[in-house]
């Protein structure tokens, strides 16, 4: 017998009140042990779709199920069997790490000792035991998302639901969420993820679902995603001299295509693989290279050929930095 | 978990000032100013017999604080939902109701407490509590019911709302509510329209029900009566709360 979907989508939609439809109609499924990241600009539907997903909101049109239940009819199975971590850190300020933590615990029904017990496991894991008095008001953005992390894993959730979890994060912090996300996905976790950031979807994902206007535009894996839209690219700047002989020796190696400001481009279908040969062959023969560059279609690609616009921030594929973040220290003690 | 969370609700009020004043320091400023500065009310004609203005006043300065509670209640509500944590209680696999029972239980416990420290308050200033340590009882038993049920109501508002600031808003409506009531003075010595006002306001037959204990003897019409209104009260916040809960479930 085939295994359960984690989450099984049919034709899900959302209209508000004002005849918005925030989300049109989201056909997805993801396996257990999937990470599937929703990638899409604000307004794109994402977080509609997931308070639908994590029965926060009633959807208006379709089906959805959860860990194998309906998020309408059987919504507090589906509340049993996720961890919810939403776009927000939505900690109360005046509580400890530790009451917070242990709050959730017995929200989901464990015993007071286990309850403890899990807590301090999780506020070690994420590198808050030494924060854990302290009241979360006093928290920095990283540590928040730490914390908020930790408290949707405390009943060992089967599908956790991330909520643009790095908006807003600093590097460093973005990397230590990321590096929990992986984890938790070895350890057997599911986990759907939102985000507008290419490169956490890039690097996270399993596989990706493109979100434009309540639709979904595109999904796949990223690197299946990216070779809908094109191979990827050589530019090449040469040193001095006609491009005459270049262009015959990279033309063994691809088709030329167009380029800007005096690049010579050849689509070169083996990536990477292609830098060492075409390298040698132009050194053979006697060509000096001032630049050489790979350059590999983008998730925004896939976004631009599907919608044709550019997603947000795709410029620089992550969120901003934010400079003198007390959090760094906190990463230390988490290693 | 409805235990847990009214922890939290107690450890929060406690935790941010603003919460408190309200719930201690205005009733009991209040309760001070007007003793001290209208204490020969006492002696006008049409004046139940009273110990003193202070002890007649005792149970106003508990309903004030309860009502105030109530409305504190509702902006930690409010807040709950503007920051988004009562989402995250939501999606928590506990019953919805519990939500709103959490914060409830926690009004509840301040409300005794409160009553607890006018009481504590009452003695000290020589106030003779007539039912003696039974009416103590029953005076926490009422103003923790009364809390309850002015929480119920600022819960259906927050819920309604989600807006802390609409919530404080309605805060002078509390004494506008109880000056047109019979907790300062008794109906017979009220003029009118506030008489008749104070005739049909619920919040006269729960501050005579507290207030019987400590100035007479309690029947069990008065008691009655005040259980009625808190019923009453009560019956109109949760209704309105299981409502207001259900469309924002709803419509998101």
């Amino acid at each position: 017998m085939a295994a359960v979907p984690a989450i099984e989508v049919d034709n899900l939609q959302r209209a508000f009140s004002d005849d918005v439809l925030a989300v049109a109609g989201v056909d997805l499924e993801v396996a257990a042990g999937e990470i599937y990241a929703f990638l899409g600009p604000n307004g794109a539907g994402k977080t509609t779709t997931v308070r639908m997903l994590t029965t926060l909101l009633r959807p208006t049109g379709g089906t959805a199920r959860v860990a194998g239940h309906d998020v309408v009819t059987e919504a507090a199975a589906v509340r049993s069997s996720i961890g919810v971590a939403l776009q927000e850190a939505a900690l109360d300020p005046l509580m400890t790490g530790a009451e917070l933590i242990r709050l959730q615990a017995t929200l989901h029904g464990l015993e007071r000792s286990e309850g403890r017990r899990r807590s301090e496991a999780l506020l070690e894991r994420v590198g808050l035991t030494k924060a854990a008095q302290r009241r979360v008001g006093t928290y920095s953005g990283g540590m928040k998302r730490r914390l908020d992390l930790a408290s949707a894993l405390v009943h060992e959730p089967q599908v956790l639901f991330l909520d643009e979890p790095t908006t807003g994060l600093d590097p460093v912090s973005r990397k230590s969420i990321w590096e929990e996300v992986v984890k938790l996905n070895d350890e057997g976790t599911t986990v759907f993820l939102t985000t507008q950031y290419l490169e956490e979807a890039d690097q996270l994902a399993d596989r990706v679902g493109i979100i434009s206007a309540g639709l979904i535009v595109a999904e796949g894996t990223p690197t299946s995603l990216k070779a809908e839209v094109g191979k990827p690219r050589l530019e090449l700047v040469l040193a001095e001299g006609e491009p005459t002989d270049c262009i015959a020796v990279l033309k063994h190696f691809g088709q030329r295509l167009p380029g800007k400001d005096g690049k010579l481009v050849i689509e070169v279908e083996s990536g990477a693989a292609a830098i060492a040969p075409v390298v040698i062959a132009l050194d053979e023969a006697g060509i000096a290279v001032e630049s050489l560059e790979l350059v590999e279609p983008t998730l925004d690609d896939v976004f631009v050929d599907k919608t044709g616009q550019h997603l947000e921030g795709a410029a620089d594929g992550g969120p901003d930095e934010e400079p003198g973040d007390p959090e760094h220290e906190l990463v230390q003690d988490h290693a | 978990m409805v235990t847990a969370l009214g922890r939290r609700s107690v450890l929060q009020t406690f935790r941010r000032p603003q919460l408190v004043a309200p719930l201690l320091i205005f009733p009991t400023l209040l309760l001070a100013i007007q003793s001290a500065g209208a204490g020969r009310a006492v002696d006008l004609p049409g004046f139940p017999p009273v110990e003193s203005f202070f002890a007649f006043l005792l149970a106003a300065a508990m309903i004030q604080s309860a009502l105030f509670g109530g409305n504190a209640a509702g902006i930690a509500l409010a807040v709950d939902i503007e920051m988004g944590f009562t989402d995250r209680l939501l999606a928590a696999p506990i019953p919805r109701f519990a939500i709103v029972a959490g914060r409830l239980a926690g009004t509840a416990v301040l409300g005794s407490m409160t009553a607890v420290w006018f009481l504590i308050i009452g003695v000290i200033f020589g106030v003779t509590i007539v039912e003696g340590v039974a009416g103590a009882l029953l005076i926490i038993a009422l103003v923790t019911l009364s809390a309850l049920a002015f929480g119920s109501l600022g819960a259906a508002l927050a819920l309604r709302t989600g807006s802390a600031s609409v919530v404080q808003g309605t805060f002078p409506l509390a004494f506008v509510i109880l000056f047109l009531s019979t907790a300062f003075f008794p109906q017979d010595l009220l003029v009118e329209p506030a008489r008749t006002i104070a005739e049909f306001n619920p919040l006269s037959y729960i501050v005579d029900a507290v207030r019987e204990p400590v100035i007479s003897s309690l029947t069990f019409s008065d008691l009655l009566k005040g259980l009625a209104g808190i019923a009453l009260v009560a019956t109109c916040g949760v209704t309105l709360s299981a409502r207001a809960l259900e469309r924002r479930i709803r419509v998101g």
